[in-house]
């Protein structure tokens, strides 16, 4: 149903379509600005941004030699990268620290945004940092808020501060900044309750606990998924509350995220922070380059060439090589790999980051990854002698894998003869001579 | 009672967003032309309604200028508000018959939309209509679910049935159906983890859950409802079409009406998936929920001060 291919797709028409052209009028120009346009709306950037942001474009594309460049599609393209990216804020921003501790951090948001999750997530992360923070449940109004804040601290073996028959947020807030002093911690966060830009009364609630606890930074937790909307809770949040930074939540989903650019343009403070699983480590620093390729939908292709460079042991891959180039390839080292791939994460996320890869073409080719597992346990279900040898392996062998891991005679047969393959495929790349083994990276195993 | 007003007081930001701007920009024209077209394309793009349903329904509006030789721009608003209604009610959600008890209710939806509360106030809508209602505590991966599920079920005087958080959810279904016939309850409302509609995994686990009630109660009438938050921009689309895909999607339960947010990524879900709106949610309190009517809810959107 992806009505909209993703500016990536829309940008290759661009390219092309200027690509023919001796000269590129400012009407060409024009047309392309309005396809750039349509895909950051269906990407939910703001109407408002958007207008702003193909006119800067426009702008500078302009300005530029763009127009007598020859490859003018390119150029464009460029630009559109270059001006989200310093949009988006250009760099990573980290965190600042009260130079006299504790260290207040205030979390406020819409209902449903991930406040509590998030709260859990950065004392994490805090606490890898070598801090001791301390998390504080201000939530008095949702059903059993407080008691979610504490389980997620039970989950950390981080300490929570609560006052179950306090109906005073300004206060408990203000207790806790005390306690904290007395305990040594260094890091407070304050989750707040969730609360509509429009309520006053709560809007009021968030100044009130601001300017009694004075924190450091106070975070705006968006869900990544906001749509038109984002405009008016970041422009709320920003102008009643006062905000430092912004934390952008559920990100692992599928959408573009154009709110993130919203909000950043409205209020002009930097996102943090991307909250991207289930997990309660599933947080990371929020990388600009890398959001503006996926709200314009080219991929993360960043962060997929450094999630394989994070897992891929390249010790590992040269004992690997010396050893099939001594003896060959077995079962053994075919279970190693793909554990090395499991480690990149889970593939379809992978997939999802590769450029032209859109959601609709992922739904075909989804990766089934417990054919993954299943292989694993055919492997697993055999003995070592069988591994490293594999012809060895019989129909009463194969009888027994197949029962040992829960799979049928033909699912084994599948497996080896797959591995037979590859084998070959070792083989023959070995014999071509001592080129070194830059293969194996991409290898491809036919599953 | 108390909704109309609490619609439109959560909708009068709404109306001078959307609608009252319409009424602005038409009068600051003078002739209908494709700049005034420009305009409310604009608008309804700034609704959520989406690119693609927006460009179909202008083109549908300047084919209804063109029969109707509407020559007047302030007639304009009015032919788009028939359009939009006509969108609404031609696919208007209409309930199955009931058949054997117990009639399950299995919500769904992504993470923070308002699953929780939602089942809250159905409940309660349901037991201020004397039926016995019991609710199923199938969150059981998200921290102190389970607690804030309690507390709505005793606000609605419902039934609960819950097991261990980490419990399988799938069990957890099962058991509440055994106890609702068992108990003789009317409705039993299935409450699920949220979960991202790109997750295959938890996709599998909510079918799973949607097969068990199935097979336990082949002749029950059973309701699959997604709660989707209508602060949600054109991911909606997805999150409406993967749903269906893995437990077929019977109606939308469009939450937190009551801010800035419009909503009008319904009408692309309409148009694209045929899904209907059943409630919407109106604010935090037990009746803030109310059937979907397409007449108020368009009407409200347009109603002046």
């Amino acid at each position: 149903m992806a009505v909209f291919e993703g500016l990536s797709t829309k940008l290759q028409d661009i390219v092309k379509k200027l690509k023919g052209k001796a000269r590129v009028t400012e009407k060409d120009l024009k047309e392309v600005m309005r396809d750039i346009r349509m895909a950051l709306l269906e990407a939910d950037v703001n109407y408002k941004v958007v207008k702003e942001f193909t006119n800067t474009v426009t702008e500078r594309a302009l300005g530029s030699d763009v127009l007598e460049s020859l490859t003018p599609g390119q150029q464009v393209i460029k630009i559109v990268n270059e001006e989200m990216t310093s949009l988006l804020g250009g760099t990573v921003s980290k965190l600042t620290y009260s130079p006299k501790p504790p260290t207040v951090y205030m979390l406020v948001g819409l209902q449903g945004a991930g406040k509590t999750t998030a709260c859990g997530k950065l004392s994490n992360l805090l606490r890898k940092d070598g801090k001791k923070p301390l998390m504080v449940a201000c939530d008095i109004y949702r059903p059993a808020a407080i008691k979610q804040l504490q389980v997620v601290g039970k989950q950390l073996d981080i300490p929570v501060y609560a006052e179950e028959d306090n109906k005073n947020a300004v206060n408990i807030a203000n207790n806790a900044i005390k306690y904290a002093q007395k305990g040594g911690f260094d890091t407070v966060l304050v989750d707040t309750a969730g609360r509509l830009h429009v309520n006053e009364e709560l809007m009021q609630e968030l100044q009130d606990i601001k300017s009694k606890v004075k924190p450091m930074e106070v975070l705006l937790v968006v869900d990544a998924m906001t749509g038109q909307d984002a405009v008016n809770v970041a422009q709320s949040f920003s102008e009643e509350v006062g905000i430092d930074g912004v934390i952008l939540t559920k990100l692992d989903g599928d959408t573009r995220g154009g709110a993130a650019l919203t909000v950043k343009s409205v209020t002009g403070k930097p996102i943090k922070f991307a909250s991207v699983g289930e997990k309660l480590n599933d947080i990371e620093p929020f990388y600009p380059d890398r959001m503006a390729s996926r709200i314009l939908g080219m991929g993360d292709v960043l962060s997929l060439i450094e999630k394989a460079q994070e897992s891929f042991d390249e010790q590992k891959a040269l004992e690997l090589e010396k050893k099939i180039r001594a003896k060959g390839f077995d079962l053994n080292d075919f279970l190693d790999q793909m554990e090395e791939m499991k480690k990149m994460g889970p593939l379809d996320q992978l997939l999802g980051m590769i450029p032209g890869m859109n959601a609709k073409a992922l739904q075909g080719l989804s990766v089934d990854e417990k054919k993954l597992d299943r292989i694993k346990a055919i492997i697993r279900s055999m003995t070592m002698k069988e591994r490293s040898n594999p012809n060895i392996i019989d129909a009463s062998r194969k009888k027994r894998i197949a029962s040992g891991s829960g799979t049928g005679v033909q699912d084994v047969n599948r497996l080896l003869k797959d591995f037979e393959q590859i084998n070959k495929m070792m083989k023959m790349m070995n014999q071509k001579g001592k080129k070194g083994f830059k293969g194996m990276k991409n290898m491809q195993f036919p599953f | 009672m108390g909704f109309f007003k609490k619609l439109k007081t959560g909708l009068s930001k709404t109306k001078e967003n959307l609608f009252g701007r319409i009424n602005k920009v038409v009068k600051g024209f003078s002739k209908v032309d494709e700049d005034l077209m420009e305009e409310l394309e604009e608008i309804l793009i700034s609704a959520d309604v989406g690119v693609v349903t927006t460009m179909e329904i202008m083109d549908e509006l300047r084919d209804h200028i063109k029969t109707k030789k509407i020559k007047d721009p302030e007639k304009v608003p009015v032919e788009l508000m028939e359009i939009l209604k006509g969108l609404l009610t031609e696919k208007k959600y209409i309930d199955k018959p009931e058949q054997e008890k117990p009639n399950v209710i299995l919500i769904t939806g992504v993470n923070g939309a308002g699953k929780t509360t939602s089942i809250g106030k159905i409940s309660r809508l349901m037991t201020e209509r004397g039926k016995k209602v019991m609710i199923a505590a199938g969150d059981t991966f998200r921290a102190a679910a389970i607690e804030q599920l309690e507390i709505w079920a005793k606000r609605a005087k419902a039934d609960f049935i819950h097991q261990r958080e980490g419990s399988d959810p799938a069990a957890v279904i099962y058991d509440a159906i055994m106890a609702a016939k068992a108990r003789n309850a009317d409705y039993l409302i299935c409450d699920t983890a949220g979960r991202l509609h790109n997750k295959k995994n938890l996709m599998m686990e909510m079918n799973k859950i949607f097969r068990v009630i199935m097979k336990e109660l082949p002749d029950s009438r059973v309701e699959t409802l997604l709660v989707i938050d209508a602060t949600t921009g054109q991911n909606a689309v997805n999150q409406a079409e993967e749903f269906s895909r893995s437990i077929g999607v019977d109606g939308i339960i469009l939450t937190k009406l009551d801010g800035t947010a419009k909503g009008g990524i319904i009408f692309s879900i309409y148009k694209q998936l045929n899904i209907p709106v059943k409630y919407i949610g109106v604010g935090e309190q037990i009746d803030d929920l109310e059937d979907f009517d397409e007449e108020m809810f368009v009407n409200a959107l347009f109603e002046s001060e």
